[in-house]
């Protein structure tokens, strides 16, 4: 039992001149072992709902439950894949990735043969005594996904986690992510800024409008996905499918609409890079 | 204190011009070179033409011959060695110990914000009294004993340790702190883990500059407590007028405060050297 329920989900930030209202109350509820996926305009307040899930941050109003407990802070049940890695530059990939094992208290020894297992499954092997920085964007990411899923978490929170990515790596870590995740039922939040990515690795996606962020439309992928074996195939394979491209269609309508719902707003409100 | 002013990384702006064949790296080795040359001139010069008195500037190679004397013949007591030894010997028990507690410290500080509160007032306070002025208690608590040196030198190089180990800490990336945070990592392991070697080169900074100024009171300590050491070396030269012998512990002092850098240098360059990207 991991769902993630958010419930009347409001988060204000304080600014010069009053808060400011990034979510308006927003209700979503991610079923134990479900894949979701948001997409929304930059600024729509995705991070922000990631991180209440996380435990990094508190709402306003409303409530965060995880596996049917509030969220008080970050905890063993839930990892994150951050966009901007974060990593530790002075630890070697090995340490990185057996960093949450230290934490529990394992000893290297038993670390050991799992780290090796998850430097195999990454396709990371000899390259287990480099630093982050001697690693390619790609292979960073990997380790940042090596370290969150080598604590057998039962819910995942991704932000962005394939946006550095070139177009190459970015299939690969996709199917890799499938693979990874079919294994153990997981629950997933996944953020990304691709339609078609979106598309291809939820069980529902999440539209999101800005100004205050706000969910506009959830669309169900699963019963495709599993009709049609997507789960399977490798992606470009399935990017020419015709229920896939009629979703990723429809996604592509719903953001443009989300986009200029935004545009209104921003009228009203002085939109602060974030 | 100078230690805000001082407490500067060594990085400096590479310029990569297309030029001669002498990089600019040797013309500034060059220029270092011809500078003290000039200077060694001048004091030469100005020593030979008798407008001092040579008791109140002897010159180069007076000093020159005072101290290679020294390091055969016992001036108060003990050879040019054994005076430096001496000192060396309070210098390292004081400065280790600042390290030892000062650097823990700044983390407590980064790190735990009542910490912070409790312990910044006093360093804001204390920082401003110089370690000489504490010469008359390490001399009331220690006597003539080893405590009072070691107080001394603490005394001048503690503030650094702390204060630039607290600023390194503060400066850590916050996103790391989440990152590990949600990695299930504690108090401890965030301590240990991230803050310390994210404010490693603020710390070795800080290190540095703690040594100079601990080096710096501990020879001015000795100028009025110790009965061996290079402090005491020149007050004793002073006392009987031998002004080259003065000279010469003077130059010791600043040759050996320039090596101990330069060993401080040579760890901070080896510290973190895997990982330190590019730097
Ligand atoms: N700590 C903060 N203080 C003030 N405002 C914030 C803070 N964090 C986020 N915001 C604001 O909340 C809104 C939502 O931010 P959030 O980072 O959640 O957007 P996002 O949907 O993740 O955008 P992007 O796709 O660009 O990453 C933005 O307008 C942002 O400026
Ligand atoms: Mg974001």
């Amino acid at each position: 039992m991991s769902g993630i329920a958010f419930t009347d989900v409001t988060r204000a930030f304080e600014r010069k001149g009053g808060a400011f209202q990034a979510l308006e109350p927003v209700t979503l509820h991610v079923p134990d072992g479900e894949f979701v996926a948001i997409v929304g305009p930059s600024g729509c307040g995705k991070t922000t709902l990631l991180r209440l899930a996380a435990g990094l941050d508190h709402p306003t109003t409303g409530s965060v439950m995880v596996g049917g407990r509030a969220v008080t802070g970050p905890g063993p049940d839930r990892a994150v894949v951050f966009q901007q890695f974060a990593l530790l530059p002075w630890k070697t990939v090995r340490q990185n990735i057996g960093f949450g094992l230290k934490c529990r208290g394992m000893s290297d020894a038993e670390a050991r043969p799992l780290v090796e297992r998850y430097l195999a499954t990454m396709r990371l092997e000899g390259h287990g005594d480099s630093y982050p920085h001697q690693l390619s964007g790609g292979m960073q990411q990997r380790v940042a996904i090596a370290r969150s899923f080598i604590l057998e978490p039962e819910v995942l929170l991704m932000d962005e986690p394939f946006g550095a990515l070139d177009a190459q790596t970015r299939i690969e870590m996709q199917e890799e992510l499938i693979r990874l995740t079919a294994g153990q039922r997981r629950t997933v939040l996944f953020i990304t800024h691709s339609v078609e990515e979106a598309t291809y690795l939820a069980d529902r996606v999440v539209v999101m409008a800005g100004r205050p962020g706000s969910v506009r439309e959830i669309v169900d992928v699963a019963s495709l996905r599993k009709a049609e074996r997507w789960a399977e195939r490798p992606v470009e394979e399935v990017m020419e499918l015709d229920s896939f491209i009629r979703i990723r269609t429809r996604l592509w309508r719903l953001l443009r609409s989300a986009g200029a719902h935004r545009d209104d707003a921003a009228t009203h409100t002085l939109p602060i890079a974030s | 204190m100078t230690m805000d002013m001082l407490a500067k990384s060594d990085l400096r702006p590479v310029r990569r011009r297309r030029g001669p064949a002498v990089g600019p790296g040797a013309r500034l080795t060059l220029l270092s070179a011809a500078s003290i040359a000039f200077a060694l001139g001048l004091w030469f010069a100005l020593a030979a033409s008798g407008l001092l008195p040579k008791m109140l500037l002897p010159s180069p190679w007076d000093v020159a011959q005072a101290l290679v004397k020294n390091i055969g013949v016992p001036f108060a007591g003990a050879t040019l060695q054994q005076h430096l030894l001496a000192s060396l010997g309070r210098f390292s028990a004081g400065f280790a110990l600042a390290v030892a507690v000062g650097v823990p410290v700044g983390l407590m500080m980064g790190w735990f914000a009542p910490f912070r509160h409790a312990f910044a007032p006093f360093f804001e306070t204390f920082r401003f009294i110089a370690p000489l002025a504490w010469v008359p208690f390490a001399a009331l608590w220690f006597g003539t004993g080893i405590g009072g040196p070691i107080l001394i030198v603490f005394s001048g190089a503690f503030a650094a340790c702390v204060i630039n180990t607290y600023r390194g800490a503060r400066m850590t990336d916050e996103r790391l702190i989440e990152a590990c945070r949600t990695l299930g990592a504690g108090n401890w392991r965030l301590i240990v883990d991230v803050l310390l070697p994210s404010a490693l080169p603020s710390i070795m900074a800080g290190i540095r500059v703690a040594a100079a100024l601990g080096w710096q009171s501990l020879i001015g300590a000795e100028l009025i407590v110790a009965s061996s050491g290079v402090g005491y070396l020149i007050v004793q030269g002073q006392g009987s007028v031998e002004t080259p012998i003065v000279m010469a512990g003077m130059a010791t002092i600043g040759f050996v405060g320039l090596l101990i850098d330069l060993g401080l240098r040579q760890i901070d360059a080896r510290i973190g050297r895997g990982w330190r990207a590019g730097a």
